[in-house]
């Protein structure tokens, strides 16, 4: 299964989503991470380009609603009907909202590497 | 050594890979080196000050941002008020990326993390009726480092003040935005330039501003351990004293007014002899390196605070605990200035609770537990002694193998650094999440939570969009004519590789945007593309 990790938006913590891609490979996955403060079309591009089954955004300024919203709406745009995935800094009232804007899953601050891998594993078995 | 009873026990290695051993006695220090060593005296390793906080204690500095620039000066005004003269300021994304509050990219990123700038204006709001000569500003700002460095001087400049006396400081550390925190504009060799061209400015017409804090903090909140922490910040800072001193400025007119920002997590005597080992290492360098006379050139001189990697989601409550030993830990190391994350840091905006109890931790310690009574209380332990001088060592070590990766602007533009530190935040995390790095409340004494609701700062989208409006009528407004004089000038400047300092003031003075120079310069630069090793 082909994975792309992403940061949309403008901030610069990308530890997590470092950690998470390094796991993942780690887990036999074909990873690959786009870098900083890439936009949802960019994201979306470059997911179609490579031929990806499945897209992780990790958002840390507080921004996941409004970047989650536009994300939907540009693989909506492009016909992109494959899993994607939101995590990051996101305060636990949010995670319903956040759903209910599209993603396949949302993991919040606290979710462990073993539990997102579990879930991509998941995925790729069904 | 290995001793007989030693192998019976399990052995202990810190984070950074250093052994301890079981016990520590006189066999383990230099006793010469002991009595030499004195605060307030070469190499420094007991502290830069002969008297420390015994003259004055350490400087509480907590970093804070508000959206408007008109809130800033609130802000001021209160501080002032309340008997305070400096604050760290914290500015927005898209100030901090070079962009303007209308460009598509700060879409709902205005005012979210700190103050916005576009224009002089806004920096014009946020000092209104403030003496510049009685509060000194610390700009927390990077990639666009160069004009808001610039938009401060104008503004003095146009107030009337005398910059030759204009006191403050930026961070201004571009090379490790490339390793953390991640706001870089520009190409590597680029980037750099601007930083010196501001330390050659900054030397020449405003002495007693410190254009550079040379941040530690960041790459070990990436996942770089404590060793790795010091050398990488001592190689950036070489890098820039080097490129100081290519443009002719003597090292005794630079040196004094460079100043560090590290970091506090994980062992408490493991980061005490960081500091300690440190400290000694860099006057070291700076006096047999770069043949220094003057003593305060070899200063290290430091703001080392709570971070933020050591805090938790889990039972947060815990973090004030964490951060009030992390405090201890800056204090006997010396710091000269601190400041702490606070509780609800690890997955908000801090409240002010949380700020507030941040705050009075550190004034407990100054005002409690006597630890501003005697110079480096634990001068002379065993234990940290032994650990100061292998800190030293194992530093330059590590410098060592930068070197070996062709110094760290072509370790930073490869992303070799990068990759190592990306790769130990993963083992650290696997460590912690296999029990093996143990963690209070995440994998021992845990308890089952219910998830509860964040106070979370709701975004101000009125306050944004009043931030653009102001910004179009600007536009409108100023001289467009000079502007474009302006521009065309910093365009000229940088193509000929020029000190764009003069050219940006001149530029800011006339209204051009943040988001307007930065582009000019892109044009003429292009951009960085991240090293990806994944």
């Amino acid at each position: 299964m082909k994975i792309l990790l992403s940061k949309p938006g403008l901030d610069g913590h990308d530890v997590g989503v470092k950690v998470l891609a390094l796991a993942l490979q780690d887990a036999g996955f074909d990873v690959s991470y786009t870098g900083l403060r890439k936009s949802p079309e960019e994201i979306v591009n470059i997911a179609i380009e490579k031929k990806v089954d499945i897209v992780g955004l990790s958002i840390l300024s507080g921004t996941h609603l409004l970047i989650t919203k536009k994300m939907k709406e540009v693989l909506d745009t492009h016909k992109l009907n494959i899993p994607w995935v939101v995590g990051g800094n996101i305060p636990s009232q949010d995670v319903e909202p956040l759903m209910k804007l599209g993603p396949t899953a949302v993991f919040p601050t606290g979710t462990t590497v073993d539990e997102v891998v579990n879930f991509f594993k998941k995925i790729e078995n069904k | 050594m290995e001793t007989p009873e030693k192998n019976k026990n399990k052995s202990v290695f810190l984070e950074s890979g250093i052994e301890v051993n079981p016990l520590y006695t006189s066999k383990n220090v230099d006793k010469e080196k002991l009595d030499e060593e004195a605060p307030g005296k070469y190499p420094f390793t007991r502290g830069i000050h002969p008297m420390m906080y015994r003259k004055s204690p350490f400087t509480i500095r907590q970093y804070a941002g508000f959206a408007t620039p008109e809130e800033t000066n609130e802000r001021f005004h209160f501080l002032l008020n309340n008997g305070q003269t400096g604050l760290n300021v914290a500015f927005d994304l898209p100030t901090q990326c070079g962009l303007d509050s209308d460009d598509p990219r700060a879409f709902g990123e205005v005012g979210r993390v700190g103050m916005t700038i576009d224009t002089l204006k806004d920096f014009e709001i946020a000092f209104k009726n403030i003496d510049l000569n009685k509060i000194t500003v610390s700009l927390t700002i990077n990639g666009s480092a160069i004009v808001l460095i610039a938009m401060y001087i104008a503004l003095a400049e146009k107030l009337g003040y005398d910059i030759t006396t204009l006191r403050g400081t930026a961070q201004n550390d571009i090379l490790k935005e490339f390793i953390g925190r991640g706001t870089w504009i520009f190409p590597v060799d680029k980037s750099v330039k601007l930083v010196i061209d501001t330390i050659e400015y900054c030397a020449q017409k405003i002495p007693k501003y410190s254009p550079v804090s040379v941040c530690g903090y960041h790459i070990r909140e990436s996942g770089a351990n404590p060793i790795q922490e010091m050398a990488y910040a001592f190689c950036i800072a070489k890098a820039y004293t080097d490129g100081a001193l290519q443009r002719g400025i003597a090292i005794d007119d630079f040196a004094s007014r460079l100043s560090f920002n590290f970091d506090i997590y994980g062992n408490l005597f493991e980061q005490i002899a960081k500091f300690r080992g440190g400290r000694r290492l860099w006057a070291k360098i700076i006096r047999e390196e770069y043949h220094a006379k003057n003593d305060n050139s070899c200063w290290l001189r430091m703001i080392a605070g709570g971070g933020g990697g050591g805090l938790t989601k889990e039972q947060p409550e815990n973090n004030i605990i964490r951060s009030a030993y992390y405090a201890l830990i800056s204090a006997l190391s010396g710091t000269q200035t601190m400041a702490l994350c606070s509780y609800d840091e690890a997955y908000t905006i801090p409240t002010e609770k949380a700020a507030e109890i941040s705050l009075r931790t550190m004034q407990i310690l100054i005002h409690e537990m006597g630890i501003c009574d005697t110079v480096d209380p634990l001068g002379g332990s065993y234990y940290v002694e032994s650990l100061t001088d292998r800190f030293e060592e194992e530093i330059k070590k590590e410098m060592l193998k930068v070197a070996e990766w062709g110094g760290i602007v072509n370790a930073v533009a490869t992303g070799k650094i990068q990759e190592s530190v990306s790769k130990q935040a993963y083992t650290r995390e696997i460590g912690i999440q296999r029990g093996e790095v143990n963690k209070v409340g995440v994998n021992i004494f845990k308890r089952e939570e219910a998830a509860k609701p964040v106070d979370f700062h709701p975004y101000n989208e009125t306050a944004a969009k009043e931030q653009i409006e102001k910004l179009q009528k600007i536009k409108l407004e100023r001289n467009n004519e000079k502007v474009k004089i302006c521009l065309h000038q910093v365009l000229t400047d940088a193509q000929q590789d020029k000190n764009l300092m003069p050219s940006i003031i001149a530029a800011v003075k006339e209204y051009a945007s943040v988001g307007e120079i930065i582009q000019v310069l892109k044009n003429v630069y292009g951009e960085y593309q991240e090293p990806i090793f994944l």
